[in-house]
């Protein structure tokens, strides 16, 4: 025992102290940051923006089609196919002359494909433009058909689902579950591979530095793995909690600073209709956090610290494994890693549907067996109603799997790490699994 | 005294027999050399000694006592042939942590890097990392900390391997300090020259099997072909005898392989008889080169893949 924390101390201070850790605490979160800003900007950036004539010979769309801030229609009956670029159009949109009930086919014509978010507010206009025709083919009064228009349904209903299990009784946020089900699930997806390979390269290193056998001639090989796995997990947590504090620190000076001004005036928008962009802005941020506030955290963290660690001690053995039987070639690491890698992709696929569905029975399953449940149980807890016996199954499962792959990885690790100048196949790894002693 | 006895020790690898029925005795405070050819088996039968690897079969004794990896391995100190230590880390903080590894407590492990490093004279080498050292330098810092807890069983696989004649007399001085001062060395190699220089007592090992044993005068005795050099002044015409065979011949001197049981007194009382001009008569022991080529020969060079059972 004493020898295995004289590894974890070494290997916990020499990474702790090193500047890469400093700067990837730093950059992740802010890469992180950076890749969901950066495609929220590209998903908003490629709705661009579209002058789009209109062929309506009949006439009787014109007055149902509304313009927007992305789509401008423009109605001249004199624009062909062949004409409309020259005449600055992104697209014709050619309603057919003569129709009944039911009109053939609309043509959108454009010399390239406009993106799914115009072409759907484009339908929204027709069937809008239907509907508004068939009621005014059923003799309804105009007005009366503006003013049903008008009327903003979200302003006469709240929508608040329940989750009643028994006497609890729990609002249900679909969105926000999705969500932090999701950045669990991605968050575990990453650190596991981060510290996965963190594993593999420490035991590359010592072997490749010839340094193995110098340390087991002292501890037992098993415990300069255990020793190493541990001493990166501790390090992990160590930039886990520091991504919290840093989290909490950033948001409560965040509201401090945004707190009074905008907030209180979020607050009083609630009664009044005007919406301008920046109040609208501020109520998104005062919902957010209210809904926030609702997710289980109490459950929530704790089983993500579980899942955190169970997932990476699952595969961190296995790693190490790996690291010990690749000789000088980085090549070699790749191909081996490769049955590693594929299970955690795999989870991860597993995971994004696990997020929006997660009773389905592949959301279950992959959730309780081992090789996936760290990434696809963290999924599916935000949302609520995972039973126990599933909870408690699969973190049992876990704790076994990480056992078992621990002992099977120390058979190869042993045999492998003292191995040198000599490719190494599954097959003969399959050979030091099943050999005794 | 003896501090470390092998007793038909055996590990057998899926195609190899790497140590097969290996026995020998070490006497304490000797230097004993290990040798054999690349693959003989060599480090396998360190490894088991070392705790490495556990033995298929047979008993190894330390100090009397069925050896024990985890109490004895502070008695050993062992630096194996692939060797190296962690670039990235401060000599200092790694030559603390592998003594402690060792079982030395901080405290104790502190006050004997310090000895060694003045002895050696690395102070100054404490902050700096071993990437930045030469390869004779991290090699003088593998050795300390080899022998920094003051082992009782110093094994040293290939330890000259890599260093210049400077360098390496160090440590062979080191090493004869040590032995003198009661430390047991086992000295693995195929350098005969050093062995010659070093070892008290040697065994060959070839495809995992002894195949000499015993001290390194006993063993060149052992071998001798019964050759010598006679120098003349002029070389008379010797080459039909009954006591022996002129093996080369040169304007000066000869060199006679005795027949069995012929003396040399006999062979000088001819060559008086004969009227020769004897300058100088010499015994030629083999060198242990010689014994270790004409032992490991008639065996394949490398060794071959056989299965076992």
């Amino acid at each position: 025992m004493q020898k295995i924390w004289l590894v974890i101390k070494r290997e916990y201070l020499t990474r702790v102290r090193n500047k890469t850790f400093i700067l990837s605490t730093i950059l992740l979160p802010l890469f992180f940051i950076g890749f969901i800003a950066a495609s929220t900007y590209f998903s908003v950036k490629s709705v661009d923006k579209h002058t789009i004539a209109v062929t309506d010979n009949n006439g009787s769309f014109k007055n149902s089609f509304h313009s927007d801030d992305v789509i401008t229609y423009e109605f001249d009956s004199s624009i062909t196919p062949d004409n409309y670029k020259s005449k600055g159009y992104s697209a014709l949109l050619n309603i057919p002359e003569v129709y009944t009930d039911n009109i053939d086919s609309i043509t959108l014509i454009s010399d390239k494909q406009l993106g799914v978010v115009a072409e759907e507010k484009i339908k929204e206009q027709i069937n809008t433009a239907i509907r508004n025709k068939a009621f005014l083919d059923k003799n309804i009064d105009k007005k009366i058909l503006d003013s049903i228009n008008n009327v903003d349904e979200e302003k006469l209903y709240k929508f608040s689902p329940i989750v009643v299990k028994g006497n609890v009784k729990a609002q249900s946020n679909s969105g926000l579950a999705y969500g932090i089900g999701f950045g669990c699930g991605i968050l575990i997806y990453i650190t596991l591979f981060i510290y996965g390979a963190a594993v593999m390269r420490g035991v590359m290193e010592e072997k490749m530095n010839r340094i193995a056998e110098v340390i087991i001639s002292s501890v037992k090989p098993f415990q300069l793995m255990v020793g190493k796995i541990v001493g990166i997990a501790a390090v992990g947590l160590t930039q886990l909690l520091i991504w919290v504090g840093l989290i909490i620190l950033l948001s409560s000076v965040a509201s401090l600073i945004a707190g009074h001004d905008i907030m209180n005036n979020a607050q009083a928008m609630n009664n009044q209709v005007n919406q301008n962009g920046n109040a609208s802005m501020a109520m998104g941020i005062l919902s957010a956090q209210k809904t926030f506030a609702q997710a289980n955290w109490s459950l929530i963290i704790p089983c993500f610290i579980f899942y955190f660690l169970g997932g990476y001690l699952f595969y961190a053995s296995l790693f190490a494994a790996v690291g010990s039987v690749v000789n000088e070639d980085p090549q070699e690491a790749q191909s081996l890693m490769l049955p590693i890698t594929m299970p955690i992709i795999l989870s991860f696929i597993i995971m994004t549907t696990a997020a929006a569905k997660p009773d389905a029975p592949v959301s279950v399953w992959a959730s309780i067996i081992p090789f996936s449940s760290s990434i696809v149980m963290m999924a599916r807890i935000p949302a609520g109603g995972v039973p126990v016996w599933q909870l408690a199954l699969s973190m049992v499962s876990l704790i076994a799997g990480f056992i078992l792959t621990t002992m099977l990885a120390a058979k190869i690790y042993r045999t492998g790490i003292l191995m040198y100048g000599k490719k190494v196949t599954f097959k003969e790894m399959g050979k030091w699994l099943f050999r005794k002693s | 005294m003896t501090i470390l006895e092998l007793q038909n020790l055996k590990k057998y690898y899926a195609s190899q027999k790497a140590v097969d029925d290996i026995s020998f005795t070490i006497e304490k405070g000797s230097v004993f050399g290990l040798l054999g050819p690349n693959g003989a088996g060599k480090t396998t039968l360190l490894r088991m000694i070392t705790g490495i690897f556990y033995p298929d079969s047979g008993n190894i004794l330390f100090e009397g006592k069925k050896f024990n990896a985890l109490n004895d391995i502070i008695n050993i100190g062992y630096m194996p042939e692939e060797r190296g230590l962690y670039k990235k880390m401060k000599i200092g903080e790694q030559a603390l942590y592998l003594a402690q590894l060792k079982g030395l407590s901080r405290k104790i492990a502190l006050e004997k890097i310090k000895e060694w490093f003045v002895k050696f004279e690395m102070q100054s080498w404490w902050n700096k990392k071993v990437e930045d050292l030469s390869k004779g330098m991290s090699q003088k810092l593998q050795f300390v900390t080899t022998v920094l807890h003051e082992p009782k069983l110093l094994i040293l696989d290939e330890p000259f391997s890599g260093l210049d004649p400077v360098n390496s007399n160090l440590i062979k001085e080191e090493i004869f300090k040590l032995a003198k001062n009661g430390t047991t060395v086992i000295f693995s190699t195929h350098r005969m020259e050093q062995v010659e220089e070093i070892c008290d007592h040697i065994i060959l090992v070839n495809k995992g099997t002894k195949i000499l044993d015993g001290s390194v005068k006993q063993i060149k005795q052992d071998c001798k072909e019964n050759k010598f050099k006679v120098g003349f002044e002029t070389v008379p015409d010797i080459q039909h005898n009954d006591l022996f065979d002129v093996v080369e011949q040169n304007s000066d001197s000869a060199i006679i392989k005795l027949q069995e049981a012929i003396k040399p007194k006999q062979v000088l009382q001819y060559l008086i008889g004969q009227n020769a001009d004897i300058i100088s008569f010499n015994e030629i022991l083999p060198s242990l080169n010689d014994i270790f080529i004409s032992k490991v020969e008639n065996t394949k060079l490398s060794r071959q893949f056989e299965t076992v059972n």
